[in-house]
């Protein structure tokens, strides 16, 4: 105690506690002020963990086709094998693994729809008794959610693109489904058929079949603005967001529609029909003809 | 000339032929012979002669039973009316209509269907059949007959004095001389020649309308929305799009008509894809390109186009155009390239600068 009393009358000591002061002031400020600062830091530091994990996701899904840096990649003859998704952006990311036609299991004429990859499987079904496997199943289900997220941000961290259409864009109510009609009939019906049933194309291509519910409309909004595959481009300026949510309900609307006759026979329209018209109608005429006019099986005795 | 009417020959057996008469409008007993074993020959198909009574009795209790399932399903359907379909101003309103047709026809149908296999079963487990023989009789009338018709015929025409008045008779020919010669109008129907028609689309007047005006050339609207496309709205390489001449629905003397063969597909092909047959024709406007939506090969609407090869497939016959190479037909029927549009860019507008070069669609004699 003595020698405090013996600093405190040194000449420093005055300029010592002031220092000290404001070091204590600044440091229980830092402690408090600079919330902000900190959560922009930590909103910084968790940005650049989803892109850590979406490029982490991206080099083991997607970067043995398209390349480390997504540049695309080219077989010895010069051929692309895979495209580059430089500027593709989250909405074709999201088009072509939330259908699971990506990461494609071999390159061929085309790549089929199938069941996502687990990583990525958004469309688990939870509607399950068991609480506990219920929310395990919940967990899988964001997990892969925000994998998916993660995976978009990424690709398109790589070069602007379309972005994913918003849910209200998207939502088939209010859509002018003549208008939507009208346009479907015009500019898709060719391919894929007039309610959606799908076709052929050239080469082993073909359009895919649109009339079952698990095309989701914010797939079949990404698909018209992404163009995938063999599928020509509709971008947001030719056929307007408008134009797309009319489309969106035709297609809905039309899934909706009951079949007359029983069965819609692919509803592929008058071919499928006049075929079993033919086949069934015209055949069963026949066997009845063949029937009354068959020969008996008795014979007359012989006198 | 009916066959019934049998005042000569019926149920006579041709004497000494040797071989059975035979019904008329059946097939010849020669060729029945070559289908049958020879000790066949004196077995008319399906006799029941030797029928047991046994099978038979079977037999009548399976066609007894159709009938009461006929007569069963007739009931129904009274039954189905009466109770049914039949209240609320009849046939369920509209609410159940189709409800009700599934079940009257339905019930219908069985009855009907019924009624026809227990007669058929009836016929061929427990009726005989014989030949029966039946000549047609001489087609020409004996001397008498004739006489008397011509004598009646003569009598009726001088009562009715057509010979006698022949301003009735020369009127009369006149009434019907043009309706002889009315269907004979109803040919030009096949017609008219197409003349020139074939040869332009609504293009060439929208244009001309446009001109007009001190303009380059008309604009190209979306078909549906009729939004005027710029230069920058289809700048998204592979896409496509069908469109129309601006006004075409308002203004085209049959819309529907016009744009049958105005129609047209609009598509961004990369600018270094182009080959030289498209490129050296300078109709694009950076890589934008417009064909006729028509087949040359019968005219189906041949939209298919798929960005990664850029062809353009028609549904119908497979006929395939390579949008790169001036539309060139690459496979199938088509002999001709679809008609290109000429493009250009006016105000940042994407406009048409004429109608196609050549008549659009399948070829036809005149086209030359």
């Amino acid at each position: 105690m003595k020698r405090f009393t013996a600093w405190r009358r040194r000449p420093w000591a005055g300029y010592a506690v002031v220092l000290a002061a404001l070091a204590a002031i600044g440091v229980i400020y830092a402690g408090f002020q600079p919330r902000p600062d900190r959560a922009e830091a930590t909103a910084t530091a968790a940005a650049a963990n989803d892109l850590q994990n979406g490029k982490a996701l991206f080099n083991k899904n997607c970067a043995s086709c398209h390349g480390l840096n997504a540049e695309g990649t080219k077989d010895a003859k010069g051929n692309p094998i895979a495209p580059s998704l430089i500027g593709v952006g989250a909405a074709s990311v999201d088009f072509q693994v939330s259908t699971g036609r990506m990461p494609a299991a071999n390159p061929g004429a085309q790549i089929p729809r199938k069941a996502p990859v687990p990583d990525f499987n958004t469309q688990i079904d939870t509607d399950v008794e068991n609480p506990e496997e219920r929310a395990a199943l919940e967990r899988q289900k964001a997990r892969a959610e925000k994998n998916l997220a993660d995976l978009r941000a990424y690709v398109a961290s790589l070069g602007d693109g379309p972005d994913v259409p918003s849910a209200q864009a998207v939502d088939p109510e209010g859509g002018d489904v003549a208008l939507g009609g009208k346009l479907f009939r015009t500019n898709c019906a060719q391919c894929h058929n007039f309610v959606g049933s799908g076709g052929a194309l050239t080469g082993g291509k073909y359009a895919p079949p649109l009339d079952k519910s698990d095309v989701t409309p914010t797939q079949i909004y990404e698909a018209m603005l992404t163009g995938p595959q063999a599928m020509p481009v509709f971008n947001d300026t030719t056929l307007t967001p408008r134009d797309k949510k009319a489309i969106i309900a035709y297609l809905v609307q039309t899934r909706e529609e009951p079949d007359p006759g029983g069965n819609g026979l692919g509803r592929i329209g008058p071919v499928s029909e006049g075929l079993v018209g033919w086949l069934v109608g015209i055949g069963l005429l026949v066997l009845a003809a063949m029937w009354i006019t068959a020969k008996k099986p008795k014979k007359l005795k012989k006198s | 000339m009916s066959d019934n009417n049998d005042t000569n020959g019926s149920g006579q057996e041709p004497a000494g032929a040797g071989r059975p008469g035979r019904v008329v409008g059946t097939p010849s007993p020669a060729a029945e012979k070559k289908l049958l074993a020879s000790e066949d020959i004196s077995a008319p198909a399906g006799s029941g002669e030797e029928l047991d009574e046994q099978s038979a009795k079977r037999a009548e209790r399976v066609v007894a039973l159709f009938f009461l399932t006929a007569f069963a399903a007739s009931i129904g359907f009274i039954a189905y009316y009466i109770v049914w379909s039949g209240r609320d101003g009849g046939m369920h309103g509209i609410d159940r209509a189709r409800e009700s047709n599934y079940w009257l026809g339905g019930l219908m149908a069985l009855s009907f269907l019924a009624l026809a296999i227990g007669i058929t079963i009836w016929v061929r487990r427990l009726m005989t059949s014989k030949p029966l023989v039946q000549e047609r009789h001489e087609a020409r009338a004996d001397d008498e007959t004739r006489r008397q018709f011509g004598e009646t015929f003569m009598e009726g025409a001088r009562d009715s004095g057509i010979t006698k008045r022949p301003l009735l008779r020369r009127t009369l020919l006149l009434a019907a001389a043009p309706l002889g010669l009315a269907p004979l109008v109803l040919l030009r129907d096949l017609g008219p020649l197409p003349e020139k028609r074939l040869r332009r689309t609504y293009w060439a007047e929208a244009v001309r309308k446009a001109k007009a005006q001190g303009k380059r050339g008309v604009r190209l609207v979306v078909d549906g929305t009729n939004k005027p496309l710029k230069v920058s709205d289809f700048s998204s390489p592979g896409a496509m799009i069908t469109v129309l001449p601006e006004g075409i629905e308002e203004h085209a003397h049959h819309p529907l008509n016009e744009i049958a063969k105005a129609v047209t597909i609009l598509i961004n092909i990369p600018e270094d894809q182009m080959k030289p047959a498209l490129r050296n024709r300078n109709w694009d406007v950076n890589g934008i390109v417009a064909y006729s939506k028509i087949c040359t090969h019968v005219g189906c609407p041949a939209a298919l186009y798929e960005q990664t090869t850029h062809r353009i497939l028609c549904p119908c016959h497979q006929s395939t155009f390579d949008a790169t190479d001036a539309a060139k037909v690459v496979f199938g029927p088509a002999a001709r390239p679809l008609p290109q549009l000429p493009l250009s860019e006016e105000d940042g507008y994407l406009i048409a600068t004429d109608d196609f070069p050549e008549p659009i669609g399948p070829s036809f004699w005149e086209r030359g």
